[in-house]
C-alpha cells in the first residue's frame, strides 16, 4: 500500500486504502453502494450514454480515447447480442491502479459495469483478468454472487426486466491480451491473435463478430461516478478535454513510488517527483521519465518541450513543467498512456534500460506480423549484444532503422508500442549508445544495477 | 465423458459449472485449461486430447493455447513455484539481483525446475505491482520489495518453510482486508 498524499483527491480509490472499509459488499453498501444503478435504471439507456458522452471521460487503459464516443460508435441495428468487457488485463510495465480497485474496492467496477451494459443494453458482460491476479479473480467472483443475491447484478437486475449476466474471466500471462481485439480473440478460447481494423472495430464486429464495447477498469469505474454527479459536474474536474481524475503509478527510483489519484492536471511531473513522491534518492539527480508505461516514449531529464496546445496557447517547459493529464505528455511528444511514471536517476546505463525494454517487447509480441515478430527481436538481440561487452558504434543507427521498419506496418499497436521506445531512446541519449563501444570493466559506473 | 486424466470430482463440477456460463463452447477453453493445469501440474498431450473433447473442438485448437501463453505448462514447475519480476520497473529495484539470489539459494536455474522437484524459478514479464518492486509471487502469493538481504531472509525463510504467518513478508494479500464489517 503506498502512502496517501495530503494533495489526492481521490474518488476512485476514495476507500481503498481506508482501514475501515473492506471488498465486501456490505462495506460498499454504506458508503452510498449501488445507488447509481438505482439512478441509472430510472433513465433511459440513451440518457446515461448522453451523460458519459458530456462527462467527456477518456479511456484509461492506454489509447485515451473518450469513453462517450466509442459507445456512441456500436452498432445496435444489427440485432446481434451486445457484449460489455472489461480490460482487466493489466500488463502495461509501469501499471498497477487496476489491481488496487479490483482487490480492495470490486464492487465499484461491478456497479460501474452494470451501469455501462444498461446503457449499451448488453445482456452478458465479461471480465477479463490477467491469470496473474489468482486472489483478484476470486474476489470479484465472491462480489459478483453478493452482487447477484441483492439483486445488483444477473437477472432482472433491481427487479426490472433487464438482465446482465457478469462472468470473470482469466488470462494466461500474455501482454497481448490487453489490445482489445487480441483480448476478444483470446476470450473466444484462440490464440490472441489482434484483428485488423478495419472492419473489425469491436463496437461493430466484437466477440463472436458482435457489436462489443470493451473498457478499461478505471473508465468502468468513472461511469459510476458520471452518473452520481452529472456528466456536466463531472466534467469540471479537472481540465478541459482531461476530465475527471487520474490514478498515476509511479514507479523506480523515487523515495516513495506508489499510486496517487489526481484531478487531471492539478500537478506537473515534477511535483509528482519531487513533492508527492518525495524526490530521488540521496545525491542522486535525475536522468529521464517514463511518462505513461513503457511503449510511451521517454522524456530527458534536460529536454526542453515546446509548441502550441490544442487550444492555441504556446508552452515551454522542461521536464518537471509538463502538466500531468492526457494532453500535457502528448504535447512533450509522448503520452500519458496508462498513467505509469517510471522513474529513472542518473545511475541508469540507459543501453541497459533500452535493453531491459526491448526483452520485454520481444518476449510478448503475438509473432503475427513479420515487422514486430522479426524485428522485436532483432531489436533485443542488438541491445543484450552492446551490454555484453559487443557494442559497435554503427548500433545506434542499426537500432533505429530496425525500429523504422515496424512503426506503422502492423495490424495493432503493438508495433508502435515496440518502436517507440527504441526510437526515443536511441535519439535522445545517442551519446550513451555510441559511448558504450568504448566501455571497458575500469569505465563502467559502478553504481550502475543490472538491467539484463 | 470418460475420466481419462483422474481429474478430482472437484475439478470436474468446476469444469461443469464454468463451460455453460459462456455463449459459445470454445470460450471456456483457458478456464477449463487453468482447472486441469490447477490439479495436473501441466496439460500434456492427452490432456489437450481431454479437454479439446470435452469442448468439441480439435486437440490442436487446445495445444496452440498451452504453447502460446506463458503460464500454460507442458510440463510442471516444481511443489513450490517462485516467480520473479523481471520488467524495468522492479530491475531498477534490484530484481536481477533477487533472481540471481534466489538461484543460488534455491539451487536452481532461472526458467528449470530443481532435480528434486521442489523448487523452481522463473523471471517473468510485470506482474503489476510495479510500486513495491522487486515483486515475488509464490505459487498464488504477491511479496514486495524483496531485494538485497530482504532477499536472502526471504529465501531462508522459504526453504525452512517458515514464511506464513512472517509480518515483514505478509502478502499483498493476505494485507487485504476482506472481512465483513459488524454492524
Amino acid at each position: 500500500m503506498s502512502e496517501q498524499s495530503p494533495k489526492e483527491r481521490r474518488i476512485i480509490l476514495k476507500y481503498a486504502d481506508d482501514p475501515a472499509y473492506s471488498n465486501r459488499i456490505d462495506c460498499y453498501l454504506r458508503v452510498g453502494g449501488y445507488q447509481n444503478l438505482k439512478k441509472a435504471f430510472a433513465m433511459k439507456p440513451e440518457e446515461v450514454g448522453e451523460e458519459v458522452l458530456k462527462s467527456g471521460v477518456r479511456g484509461r487503459g492506454g489509447a485515451g480515447f473518450p469513453a462517450g464516443m466509442k459507445w456512441k460508435f456500436l452498432d445496435r441495428k444489427s440485432g446481434k447480442p451486445i457484449y460489455l468487457i472489461c480490460n482487466a488485463d493489466e500488463s502495461e510495465p509501469g501499471t498497477f491502479k487496476d489491481r488496487q480497485i479490483m482487490y480492495k474496492d470490486p464492487h465499484q467496477l461491478i456497479e460501474g459495469m452494470m451501469i455501462s451494459a444498461y446503457a449499451i443494453g448488453a445482456s452478458q458482460a465479461f471480465i477479463y483478468i490477467r491469470a496473474e491476479f489468482h486472489e483478484g479473480a476470486r474476489i470479484l467472483n465472491r462480489a459478483i454472487s453478493e452482487a447477484k443475491d441483492k439483486g445488483f447484478c444477473g437477472n432482472n437486475i433491481l427487479g426490472s426486466d433487464f438482465s446482465c449476466d457478469l462472468v470473470v474471466h482469466r488470462g494466461a500471462g500474455a501482454y497481448i491480451c490487453g489490445e482489445e481485439t487480441g483480448l476478444i480473440e483470446s476470450l473466444e478460447g484462440k490464440r490472441p491473435n489482434p484483428r485488423i481494423k478495419p472492419p473489425y472495430f469491436p463496437a461493430v464486429l466484437g466477440l463472436y463478430q458482435c457489436p462489443t464495447i470493451v473498457n478499461n477498469v478505471e473508465t468502468l469505474c468513472n461511469v459510476r461516478h458520471i452518473i452520481e454527479m452529472g456528466g456536466d459536474e463531472f466534467a469540471k474536474i479537472g481540465k478541459p478535454n482531461n476530465t475527471g481524475t487520474r490514478i498515476w503509478c509511479v514507479s523506480g527510483q523515487v523515495m516513495k513510488p506508489g499510486y496517487y489519484e489526481f484531478e487531471c492536471g492539478a500537478l506537473t511531473l515534477g511535483q509528482m517527483i519531487f513533492d508527492v513522491c518525495g524526490g530521488l534518492r540521496p545525491g542522486r539527480s535525475l536522468k529521464a521519465v517514463i511518462p505513461g508505461g513503457s511503449s510511451a516514449k521517454v522524456l530527458r531529464a534536460d529536454e526542453r518541450f515546446s509548441g502550441t496546445l490544442k487550444d492555441g496557447t504556446a508552452f515551454d517547459w522542461g521536464l518537471g513543467d509538463i502538466p500531468l493529464d492526457f494532453d500535457g505528455p502528448m504535447s512533450a511528444g509522448s503520452m500519458s498512456g496508462s498513467g505509469g511514471i517510471i522513474v529513472m536517476d542518473d545511475t541508469v546505463d540507459i543501453v541497459q534500460a533500452m535493453a531491459n525494454i526491448n526483452a520485454f517487447y520481444a518476449h510478448e509480441s503475438c509473432g503475427q506480423c513479420t515487422p514486430c515478430r522479426e524485428g522485436s527481436l532483432w531489436m533485443r538481440k542488438i541491445t543484450q549484444r552492446m551490454c555484453s561487452g559487443g557494442a559497435r558504434k554503427e548500433d545506434a543507427d542499426l537500432l533505429l532503422s530496425v525500429a523504422k521498419q515496424i512503426e506503422g506496418r502492423t495490424i495493432c499497436a503493438f508495433g508502435e508500442a515496440a518502436a517507440w521506445p527504441t526510437q526515443s531512446f536511441v535519439t535522445k541519449f545517442k551519446d550513451d549508445f555510441i559511448n558504450k563501444a568504448s566501455e571497458t570493466a575500469e569505465n563502467r559506473d559502478p553504481k550502475s544495477l543490472q538491467l539484463i | 465423458m470418460e475420466n481419462l486424466l483422474k481429474l478430482s470430482a472437484e475439478t470436474l463440477a468446476k469444469i461443469d459449472e464454468v463451460v455453460p456460463k459462456y455463449p459459445q463452447k470454445r470460450s471456456a477453453a483457458l478456464m477449463v485449461i487453468h482447472l486441469v493445469q490447477d490439479e495436473l501440474g501441466a496439460v500434456d498431450d492427452t490432456a489437450c486430447e481431454w479437454i479439446a473433447k470435452r469442448l468439441e473442438l480439435q486437440p490442436i485448437n487446445i495445444k496452440e493455447l498451452i504453447t502460446f501463453y506463458p503460464m500454460l505448462r507442458e510440463n510442471p514447475w516444481g511443489r513450490k513455484h517462485v516467480r520473479v519480476c523481471r520488467t524495468l520497473p522492479c530491475a531498477l529495484r534490484g530484481s536481477y539481483g533477487t533472481c540471481k539470489t534466489f538461484e543460488k539459494m534455491l539451487g536452481v536455474k532461472e526458467g528449470h525446475v530443481r532435480e528434486d522437484g521442489e523448487y523452481s524459478l522463473e523471471f517473468m514479464e510485470c506482474l503489476a505491482d510495479c510500486g513495491q518492486g522487486p515483486v515475488v509471487i509464490v505459487d498464488e502469493k504477491t511479496y514486495e520489495n524483496i531485494e538485497g538481504e530482504r532477499a536472502t531472509k526471504f529465501a531462508e525463510l522459504l526453504l525452512d518453510g517458515k514464511l506464513d504467518g512472517v509480518e515483514e513478508f505478509k502478502s499483498y494479500e493476505e494485507s487485504l482486508n476482506q472481512q465483513i464489517p459488524k454492524q
